[in-house]
């Protein structure tokens, strides 16, 4: 793996995904083949996308590490921007918007350059205070608290939440000898997607009592626990080949994994209810949006960062 | 060359601006003509709508649209003379000749129309303040009244005044939604087509996402 910045375990992490992506499809192509009166371009669609950013993630993480960094900053730039969409906004804020843009390349910047005590200050500390100070000096008092919540809401969500993936692989890979530098981040990203997948099967198999039926109609007490009990159990396994973590500290991640990803993803449930919406957009084809995706690792991602950084490093 | 620098900027620059920084989510774009003649009508907030209705067409019509804009604020200037004419390939309107008579200030349009071309055409005549669609101005109808049988298309455009608002420098990504209408028929006077035309956008307008807290 000379030409490649990755471990061999994550290398063949990576392959493991893109074998599981090879089943999907065998698996869509079969059921359209069975079932030829059955309408599964949605099914077909997503899988679709899925390969598209698996084989882009997975080019980013074989290349050295700033290119990752870059295509996660540009994942919060894409998040962000939905964001900002869906939410109404006051014209006066129109500056005050701009620079919240700007936030994004600061705090990747933060990452690449390793500076944790800024990454982890910047947008909960800085941020919060300075995008409010430029909206008060505008002066437009009507809807303030408001335009202020929302917008740190969606900067905490997007931005400073979805970073903690990237400050993954600026951790000091000699820590972590079995992983590598990468090898926390596909942990993270494997567990957090699989949730939601295993989630979705266990519910849809054995769903009965609905967990939360005024956010998420559709999700089921019997499917969370079956998620979460799934990605506690990949967890446990594969947490000694890509991470630092004992079993025992790499199940308990897949529980807080699971856990996590469940509240993230009806979050983001519960915004579109908020603002009277199905999908938050329409880039990935068969998904909706990017925050429809992301939705769980908005959660997921800085509460393991701060599990494992606590436990290890 | 001038061709070359036109498709140059549009590669490089104007949509990697519109499908990347902004994003677009378009409805309907079936319903827009996909060769000239043709005319299509937007409702007109920020410079930037000219980029979006651009970009909603393949490449390879690039050099057959035209947007038409107000020869006075364009060309006041020459780098933005140069770069509206060239560029952006836009048909000058002169204010001006408007309702004086003898003069046809619609004169470029219809040659346009008559080499097979696609207009782009705002009939407010300005970039209004808010969203709030401003009266029809009726050039479009004494086009469509010369050449009866070039499609007249409706386009409403949402979130472009959020990106970059009449008199800002800033640009703000959001991404914009485009709702493309069906061709509105001749319905047998100017006035007439200009109310129905007005009637599409504004119908296409209600079918957008609300931006406001409720």
């Amino acid at each position: 793996m000379i030409p490649f910045d990755i471990t061999n375990n994550s290398a063949i992490a990576l392959l493991g995904v893109f074998a599981l992506l090879i089943l999907a499809s065998a698996v869509a192509f079969g059921l359209g083949k069975r079932h030829p009166d059955r309408d599964y371009t949605e099914l077909k669609l997503r899988i679709r996308t899925w390969w598209v950013i698996v084989i882009l993630f997975a080019l980013a993480i074989a290349l050295p590490t700033i290119f990752a960094i870059c295509l996660l900053g540009f994942v919060s730039f894409l998040a962000f921007k939905e964001y900002i969409t869906l939410i109404p906004t006051r014209r006066a804020d129109h500056r005050v918007l701009f620079w919240a843009y700007l936030t994004i390349p600061a705090q990747y910047y933060w990452v690449a350059d390793g500076w944790y005590g800024m990454f982890i200050i910047f947008i909960p500390v800085y941020a919060f205070l300075l995008l409010p100070a430029r909206m008060v000096l505008i002066g437009e008092t009507e809807g303030f608290i408001r335009a202020a919540g929302t917008l740190h809401w969606g900067l905490m969500t997007t931005v400073f939440s979805l970073s903690h993936m990237a400050y993954l692989l600026a951790l000091p890979a000699a820590v972590n000898p079995a992983g590598g530098s990468d090898g926390l981040l596909i942990y993270l990203l494997l567990l957090t997607q699989l949730n939601d997948v295993a989630q979705y099967v266990w519910g849809k198999s054995f769903g009965k009592h609905k967990v939360v039926p005024k956010v998420s109609p559709k999700k089921t007490v019997e499917g969370l626990a079956g998620g979460i009990l799934t990605t506690a159990l990949v967890g446990f396994l594969a947490g000694p080949y890509l991470t630092p973590l004992t079993q025992v500290e790499a199940a308990i991640a897949g529980l807080l994994i699971g856990c996590a990803g469940f509240i993230g993803d009806i979050s983001v449930s519960a915004v579109k209810r908020d603002l009277g919406i199905k999908d938050s957009g329409n880039i990935l084809p068969g998904h909706g949006g990017i925050l429809d995706r992301v939705d769980s690792l908005t959660f997921t991602a800085p509460l393991f960062f701060h599990y494992v950084y606590y436990l290890h490093y | 060359m001038v061709r070359l620098l036109r498709l140059l900027f549009w590669i490089l620059i104007g949509r990697p601006l519109i499908l990347v920084v902004l994003g677009l989510n378009v409805r309907n774009l079936k319903n827009l003509p996909r060769s000239g003649p043709a005319i299509v009508v937007a409702n007109h907030n920020s410079h930037l709508d000219t980029f979006v209705l651009m970009t909603l067409f393949p490449l390879s019509l690039q050099h057959r649209l035209r947007p038409v804009a107000a020869a006075d604020y364009f060309l006041r200037n020459r780098v933005l003379a140069w770069f509206t004419l060239n560029i952006v390939n836009m048909i000058p309107l002169d204010r001006k000749r408007v309702g004086k008579r003898g003069e046809d200030p619609l004169e470029d349009c219809a040659k346009a129309l008559a080499a097979g071309e696609i207009l782009l055409v705002y009939p407010e005549g300005t970039r209004g303040e808010t969203e709030a669609l401003a009266k029809f101005k009726g050039g479009v109808a004494r086009l469509k009244e010369q050449f009866p049988d070039i499609p007249v298309v409706p386009v409403y455009m949402q979130g472009l005044n959020r990106v970059l608002p009449k008199g800002e420098f800033t640009l703000v990504p959001v991404v914009v939604d485009v709702f493309v209408g069906e061709a509105v028929a001749w319905s047998g006077s100017r006035p007439a087509f200009t109310q129905a035309l007005q009637e599409a956008v504004t119908a296409l307008a209600a079918a957008a996402p609300s931006r406001t807290w409720k």
